[in-house]
């Protein structure tokens, strides 16, 4: 009890270095923890983006491209696939339901989804959660759309608001030929379908159907209403969500879709995917890591030489000590106590910071990077984490103790120098 | 009976320069004042790390109440240490960030038996012999020690010294630091304490002057035979 005291009052009579000292860990623990939290905050964020989907199909390309660009948003399809080969999929007798989805066209900056109202009633996220409707409904007319809630907060949309719907991301064009109207508004979800504007597959085809190559071919256009009376239905889709009717049926219906005939066409499982995904991405997450592990050992290292610069200074009171009958060992004891004190302050204030920095950080990441990262309290393996480091503070500071040690044994309680 | 008996003592020091110091043969009787001459170099504190058991001897025998302390287990000669000695410096006696007080409990910290010799309260038995020791008790509790005066320094280092009355009280020039009105004073307080506790002193100085106060006066170069390399 004494002995703690004492070491507080120690640390407390240095503090500028003390609390520098501890202001490093602080930054080097937020920092790694940070790494970790967001690295499987975004994992967990990826996962949960796509969930009670067996199969996503598109054209042959690279599965990880294929599941950015269908479910993330990131990136666009290279190629389509026929409205015939979607058809013969979704009649296929593995497959419980099929939704087409079709992208490529934004609106100011949010990216547009054709599909059908089956949408809402099959694409699940978070461990099989439906979209759901913070007012309004699906679309039922050609001219209806719905949006997601980062969409109607950026761009302040109510019910029954008209939009206009430009071509192609980052378009000059606009269709503000064929005014939309929103007809429902979805409750957040921290998925990209936040971030989306959906409409029916019959609107992106009303919207594209004098313009051909991302020009308009004849004159002034068509009405409206001349729109509705046309056949409107897609000559091809970007991809299709999959459920099939039995989950044993999924690698069949895989093997079945990738060997389709008349259409190269890829077929994927979203977690295999993922898991892809995981792989590329695991590089950088490696190097990410190293160097946050490289920042804390820095501080930690650093607090070694504030301890070990501090020696000199306080051999006198090391004398004391040993007069009064401490052992080296109690010396030894007190210097690690002390490393041990300050990487215990040092991480609980960088955990402070860590929390308040990714408070403040969630929205900034969702609106950029549509990740919506989940602040949830240190599991188990973080607490591991955060004890290693106050493991690794007390190792390092074994060097300094260690010199202490063998000071007070030689210098005993005559040091008058 | 002796307090203090150091028989065909001889501590070499590997420094550099080289130092070595042998005792043949001297003794301090149970509650004796014994007041060692010596100039600076003359291995006086060397000689109280070894009666100390900071140092162990290369040779020869060290009893302190009657025990062989160079056949001590190093950490036994600590606990011996803490529980026999009271120990006051020439100067910077106390840990100039804690207060005076826990300065002077930090010498119960290491011995059971000298907390065990206090009835009552430790703190109030501190704070008992700081007040006889004529220092406030707000100064005592509430200051860093550095905040003192080098006099009141050296009386709380009395009082830490004496705290659960060990049998021995090992000074070294305490009084060098302070200026010739404050060193009497100080000596009174000193003689007072512990004729009151009844331990035997032992005290080291340069300072012929005081020898009239103690119940022997010894030459270290008398009782010792150092020899010390110069140049190499």
């Amino acid at each position: 009890m004494i002995l703690a005291r004492i070491t507080l009052r120690s640390l407390l009579n240095r503090r500028l270095t003390v609390a520098l000292t501890i202001l490093a860990i602080a930054l080097s623990t937020a920092l790694f923890l940070g790494v970790e939290k967001v690295r499987t905050g975004a994992r967990t964020s990826f996962a949960n983006t796509i969930s009670g989907t067996d199969l996503i199909v598109g054209a042959r390309s690279g599965s990880v491209s294929l599941l950015l660009y269908s479910v993330f948003r990131i990136g666009n399809a290279t190629n389509n696939i026929t409205w015939q080969s979607y058809q013969d999929i979704a009649r296929h007798p593995s497959v419980a339901w099929a939704v087409p989805i079709s992208l490529g066209d934004s609106h100011r900056g949010f990216r547009v989804l054709g599909t059908t109202p089956d949408y809402f009633e099959h694409y699940r996220y978070r461990g099989g959660r439906l979209l759901a409707f913070e007012q309004g409904a699906a679309f039922d007319d050609l001219f209806d759309t719905v949006v997601g809630a980062d969409v109607a907060a950026t761009l302040g949309y109510r019910l029954d608001d008209p939009m206009v719907v430009a071509h192609g991301l980052a378009s000059f064009s606009k269709h503000d030929d064929k005014p939309f109207r929103v007809a429902g508004v979805l409750a957040k979800t921290g998925t990209p379908a936040d971030r989306t504007v959906f409409v029916s597959l019959e609107g992106i085809e009303a919207i594209h159907i004098d313009w051909k190559d991302g020009r308009r071919t004849s004159g002034r256009g068509l009405s409206a209403d001349m729109v509705r009376k046309m056949e409107l239905t897609p000559k091809a889709v970007t991809a299709a969500l999959v459920g099939v009717t039995s989950k044993i049926k999924s690698f069949q219906l895989q093997r079945d879709i990738n060997t389709y005939e008349t259409e190269p066409l890829l077929a994927i499982l979203p977690g295999v995917a993922l898991q892809e995904l995981w792989e590329i991405v695991g590089v950088a997450e490696s190097a990410l890591i190293g160097v946050s592990v490289m920042v804390v050992i820095t501080a930690l290292l650093g607090m070694t030489v504030m301890i070990f610069s501090s020696l000199n200074e306080r051999r006198r009171e090391m004398a004391i000590l040993r007069a009064v009958g401490a052992r080296p060992v109690t010396v030894f004891g007190l210097l690690v106590t002390e490393a041990v004190f300050m990487t215990v302050a040092g991480v609980t204030i960088g955990v402070t910071v860590l929390y308040a920095g990714l408070l403040m950080a969630r929205p900034v990441v969702d609106a950029h990077f549509g990740l919506y990262l989940p602040i949830d309290m240190l599991n188990q393996h973080e607490f591991a984490l955060l004890g290693a480091v106050t493991a690794a503070g007390a190792f390092v500071s074994i060097l300094p103790a260690f010199r202490a040690y063998r000071l007070s044994l030689a210098d005993g309680m005559a040091m008058q120098t | 009976m002796t307090a203090v008996s150091l028989r065909g003592v001889s501590f070499g020091w590997k420094g550099s320069p080289p130092f070595q110091i042998e005792v043949p043969d001297w003794q301090i009787e149970e509650g004796e004042t014994v007041l060692l001459l010596g100039g600076s170099g003359s291995g006086k504190s060397t000689l109280l790390n070894l009666v100390c058991g900071l140092h162990q001897p290369d040779r020869g025998e060290i009893h302190v109440d009657g025990k062989d302390i160079a056949a001590l287990r190093a950490s036994h000669r600590d606990r011996f240490r803490a529980d026999r000695f009271g120990v006051i410096f020439q100067t910077f006696n106390l840990l100039p960030y804690a207060t005076p007080l826990d300065n002077i409990l930090l010498a119960l910290r290491f011995s059971r038996q000298r907390r065990t010799r206090i009835t009552g309260n430790p703190a109030a038995a501190a704070l008992r012999l700081t007040a006889s020791l004529g220092l406030p008790e707000q100064l005592m509790r509430f200051a860093p020690a550095a905040h003192l005066s080098v006099g009141q320094q050296q009386r709380v280092a009395v009082a830490r010294a004496l705290i659960g009355t060990p049998a021995l009280v090992v000074a070294d020039e305490p009084t060098s630091a302070l200026d010739a009105e404050s060193q009497a004073g100080f000596l009174d307080l000193l003689f007072e304490q512990v004729r009151a506790s009844g331990c035997t002193l032992l005290m080291v100085s340069h300072d012929q002057r005081l020898a009239d106060r103690f119940d022997r006066c010894q030459k270290l170069t008398d009782i010792s035979n150092t020899s010390r390399a110069l140049g190499a």
